[in-house]
């Protein structure tokens, strides 16, 4: 049971500016949306404190972790100095406005 | 050459300032040896008051460290007292016997407190008011709840009343005269003053002579000759200086109640010289520090034997420096025959004025409520000035009486009028220090020129020149910009999204030349904070820019659960309103309940997809958002008042209500919290919230600008009113203006702190106009701001999708 691209929903689902979740067999997934529309994946938690990055303020490529205000960088996870840490990133593709992540368990899919 | 030797008795005010003096004018002449009978360096003594209070620590009023001494190859001999004075052998002699010899000799012994000699004087608590020492025995004694008697209603005993009072103490002052400060102030002024000071707490007995302090050990309480006795823990003497000759005069020098100077602060042994309090000028002995710095400069020309003009005196003016209390008296303010006076008076608004006028010349002017004028009418009186045209308009300050807007103030004001009086500095020698010393921040004019680095009180006007002087546009530019987003401040934004007509941040953006696509955490919200204040009911709030607690109206916990705080207007509930909480609890598992420092209830750990339905519930048992996230109003605490309090004069619940119900759901800069207490005993704690009222059986006192947060700060007083209908349009007006002016993330204090009460007060009480109409702007906000925000959300009416997860996977 390798990873597979799984539906997880529309991309005008994703506020802009903003994020929303997705629950997996892997914990919370937060599906960002930059102001230019790019879209990002990563699993919800800030290096630093495992802060909820979905709740964050998005600017530019980046997401301001809502506890602390650790800057983290969408497409990466990395965390932008002079703080350091990482947060795993999800890959993430769009097909005729559908938005597909690779994940590891093909079981599907519940939309909400 | 060998350096000549000098030596310098007194390590305070005068004399450093005298070395000081010196060192500019002839760095090498001298190897310089000053004594100090006190264990410590040379300290700005003006500051201990504040100090008392606690608004500051001894580091901060440090003048000279050790570092100073040593790089000026002064000889610093600390805790060592100097004896006597051998003027055939030239040497002085200390307490250890030890003989230093010196070419020149200055007397800077400063003068001691006048203790009474009533039985029981001795006692351990019996203090002074004079150095360091003292505050470190006040404060020994100063527990909240315990009593202290201050004798004398002077400057220096008020100001000690006001510390102490600050320090939690029950405070009694008694004064021997009808008016406080009589040598200061009328007795208008006076009376004006002993209300404000009665509105904090402190008592008083006028007309009072102390018979005996009570007490074996310790001071257990006061006597008066009357009979009455007060309790005491404590008993702070403040009834007058004495100048210390004794060394003088032992040494043969020529002494009457100070030591005898000319004009050159020569004693009658051309050798010695003396400065400062100790000394007794053409009849005068001074115990303010204005002539004593005019004493060091022309002294400090003569050790130098440098020409220069004499002393020929210094008019003082007075300050008290206690915070929230404005109040100037300089010249002849009681007048004679043949003087005149104009008077302005507005009891309510807390605001005196008083002008003494001798034919065409401005003698006297005692000033409290409003003080800004003062260095203007101290300079028509100083200069002698024929004030004849402007007669008719003198009364209301410079801006009227010579027809000019406000803001031309310092263009205004002539180069050599004084604004630091305590270091006698100009506008001129500050224009000048600030264009050839390139000089762009207040610390660098105080560190060059002096000004505002004794009492502090003109910082204000100070920093006001250094603004005109660098032109607009620099300070514009030296203002700290927004963020690393923008080169712009918060001022220069504010201007133009109201000049420009700038309506949404791309457009702020676009046209400020924003570096980043979409900002940052930093100035996103603090550019839709501003839109949203400029343009009330029109721009709609961009949910995307508000930090997570406003966008989803709820306080984010360090689990990333959240936290709900119904508002509980006043702090009051219900049965039916604890019932539907209770039941909120049970039904979502709530972990903790808490009730908080601002007298709410906080359900604590609620999942973020349980927000609406907790909302919802509570709503229907009537109750809305307490915003206790907001960068907003957040709370408005009250005491029980005279519904049912033994001491309540006014119905302070419910104008705490009243207050609420105006203001909440309105954006601000920070947040805002209020309390209304219904007597001076202040049990809402108001006085370090951002808007307080403090009921008395004459009205409301309004104070603004306290914080009891990170750094505290007592609120400022801004006046006096007699109805709940005026405390409301204050509130508004008062809330309207630090909306329209602050910086986001700025709270009233720091605001306050920056721009200064008087501006605040200049435009909430001084001008009914300008009250009114931002009242009305206040009101007209809020039209549109008061929607309950849970409400909206728990019907799933707006930003459903922050509060649904877009799908589950596996
Ligand atoms: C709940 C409460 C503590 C309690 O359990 O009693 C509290 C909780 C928090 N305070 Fe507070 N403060 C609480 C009363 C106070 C008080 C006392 C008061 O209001 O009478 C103060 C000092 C008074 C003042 O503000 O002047 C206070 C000064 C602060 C400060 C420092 C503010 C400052 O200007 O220095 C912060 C930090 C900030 O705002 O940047 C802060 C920040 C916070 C935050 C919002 C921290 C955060 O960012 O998460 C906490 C939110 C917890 C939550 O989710 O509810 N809290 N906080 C109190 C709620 C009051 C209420 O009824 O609404
Ligand atoms: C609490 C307080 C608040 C004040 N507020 C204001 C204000 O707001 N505005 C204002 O203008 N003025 C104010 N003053 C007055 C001001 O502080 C004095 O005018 C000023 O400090 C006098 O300076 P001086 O150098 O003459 O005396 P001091 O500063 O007293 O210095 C004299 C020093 O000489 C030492 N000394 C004396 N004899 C000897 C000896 N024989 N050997 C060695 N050392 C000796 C003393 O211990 C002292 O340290 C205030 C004073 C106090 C105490
Ligand atoms: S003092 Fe305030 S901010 Fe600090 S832990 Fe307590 S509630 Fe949180
Ligand atoms: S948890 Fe994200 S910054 Fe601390």
């Amino acid at each position: 049971m390798g990873p597979h691209w799984i539906n997880v929903g529309r991309v005008e689902e994703i506020p802009p500016l903003g994020a929303r979740l997705i629950d997996s067999g892997q914990g919370q997934i937060a599906v960002f949306k930059a102001g230019d529309g790019s879209l990002f994946a990563l699993h919800n938690g800030c290096p630093h404190r495992q802060g909820p990055l979905s709740e964050g303020l998005v600017s530019g490529h980046t997401v301001t972790c809502p506890l602390h205000n650790w800057v983290i960088d969408l497409a990466s996870g990395e965390a932008r100095a002079p703080d350091n840490g990482c947060t795993p990133t999800v890959p993430l593709k769009v097909v005729d406005g559908t938005i597909l992540l690779h994940l590891p368990d093909p079981r599907a899919v519940v939309s909400g | 050459m060998e350096k000549k030797r000098l030596v310098v008795v007194g390590n305070g005010m005068a004399g450093i300032r005298t070395v000081e003096e010196l060192l500019k004018l002839a760095p090498d002449l001298y190897d310089i040896t000053v004594f100090g009978d006190e264990p410590r360096v040379n300290y700005n003594r003006i500051m201990l008051s504040p100090m008392l209070s606690g608004e500051k620590g001894f580091a901060d009023i440090v003048l000279n460290d050790a570092e100073w001494y040593a790089a000026n190859g002064i000889h610093l001999r600390l805790g060592t007292r100097v004896s006597g004075i051998d003027r055939a052998a030239r040497r002085i002699i200390t307490e250890g016997a030890e003989q230093v010899p010196y070419d020149r000799l200055l007397l800077s012994t400063g003068a001691r407190p006048v203790i009474l000699p009533v039985p029981g004087a001795h006692l351990p608590q019996v203090v002074s008011f004079r150095d360091a020492d003292d505050v470190a025995r006040m404060l020994a004694v100063a527990r909240p709840g315990a009593r202290a008697v201050v004798i004398g209603g002077g400057l220096l005993g008020l100001e000690a009343a006001n510390g102490l009072n600050a320090r939690g103490m029950r405070v009694t002052v008694v004064h021997l005269m009808e008016t406080l400060m009589e040598r200061q102030l009328d007795a208008a002024a006076g009376a004006l003053l002993r209300q404000a000071l009665e509105a904090r707490g402190i008592r008083f007995r006028m007309r009072a002579v102390t018979d005996s302090i009570l007490g074996r050990e310790a001071v257990e309480g006061i006597r008066f000759k009357d009979g009455a006795e007060d309790e005491a823990d404590l008993i702070v003497m403040a009834v007058g200086i004495r100048p210390n000759t004794e060394l003088a005069a032992n040494g043969g020098i020529k002494c009457d109640r100070g030591i005898l100077v000319d004009d050159r602060l020569r004693t009658s042994d051309p050798a010695v010289v003396s400065v400062g309090e100790c000394v007794q000028h053409r009849g005068q002995c001074y115990g303010l520090v204005a002539p004593l710095f005019d004493m060091a400069k022309v002294c400090a020309a003569d050790l130098a034997g440098l020409e220069t003009a004499p002393y020929t005196g210094t008019v003082t003016a007075t300050r008290l420096k206690v915070t929230g209390i404005e109040l100037f008296s300089a010249g002849d303010f009681v007048g004679n025959a043949g003087t005149e006076e104009i008077v302005y008076k507005d009891i309510r608004g807390g605001i005196y004025k008083k002008l003494v006028v001798a034919g065409d010349r401005l003698v006297g002017v005692v000033l409290y409520g409003e003080t800004g004028d003062g260095p203007w009418y101290f300079e028509q009186i100083r200069a002698g000035a024929d004030i004849g045209a402007l007669r008719p308009r003198l009364i209301f300050g410079q801006a009227h009486a010579c027809g000019r807007q406000e803001g031309d103030d310092i263009a205004a004001m002539s180069d050599d009028m004084q604004v630091c009086g305590c270091n006698g500095v100009s506008k001129g020698a500050i224009v000048r220090a600030i264009t050839e010393k390139g000089l762009t921040s207040l610390d660098e004019v105080k560190a060059h020129t002096k000004a505002s680095a004794s009492c502090g009180q003109c910082a204000g006007t100070v920093r006001k020149i250094l603004a005109a002087t660098l032109g607009t546009e620099v300070v514009e530019a030296a203002a700290p910009p927004i963020c690393g987003c923008s080169a712009h401040g918060h001022d220069a934004v504010r201007k133009a999204i109201v000049e420009r007509g700038l309506t949404s941040i791309p457009q702020v953006m676009a046209a400020l030349g924003w570096k980043t696509a979409d900002g940052c955490a930093k100035c996103r919200p603090a550019l839709n904070y501003y839109l949203l204040c400029a343009w009330p009911g029109a721009y709609a709030d961009h949910q995307p820019s508000r930090l997570v607690n406003e966008r989803v109206h709820a306080n984010i916990q360090a689990d990333g659960s959240y936290s709900v705080v119904p508002r509980l207007w006043g702090g009051l509930t219900s049965a039916r309103e604890l019932r539907a909480i209770a039941d909120v609890v049970d039904k979502f598992h709530i972990p903790t309940v808490k009730v908080t420092g601002g007298q709410r209830i906080d359900l604590l750990g609620v999942a973020k997809a349980d927000l609406p339905a907790v909302w919802a519930d509570l709503n229907a048992a009537g109750m809305v958002s307490g915003h206790a996230y907001a960068k907003g109003l957040r709370t408005v605490k009250t005491c029980v008042g005279k519904a049912w309090c033994r001491f309540g004069t006014q119905d302070s619940t419910g104008l705490g209500v009243q207050l609420e119900r105006m203001t909440w759901g309105a954006w601000t800069p920070h947040k805002v919290k209020m309390a209304v207490s219904g007597c001076p005993r202040n049990c809402a704690e108001a006085t370090i919230k951002d808007f307080a009222v403090i009921c008395t059986e004459a009205g409301y006192d309004l104070l603004v600008g306290g914080n009891g947060g990170m750094e505290l700060r007592g609120t400022d007083r801004l006046c006096q009113v007699a109805t709940e209908a005026e405390v409301l349009e204050y509130c508004g007006a008062f809330l309207q203006i630090y909306r329209e002016e602050a910086w986001y993330l700025e709270r009233t204090a720091a605001w306050i702190g920056r721009v200064g009460i008087e501006t605040v007060r200049a435009r909430v009480v001084g001008d009914a106009a300008v009250r009114r109409a931002a009242h009305g702007r206040f009101l007209a906000a809020q039209k549109t701001a008061q929607v309950d925000p849970w409400a909206e959300r728990a019907a799933q009416a707006r930003d459903a999708h922050e509060f649904n997860r877009l799908c589950q996977v596996g």
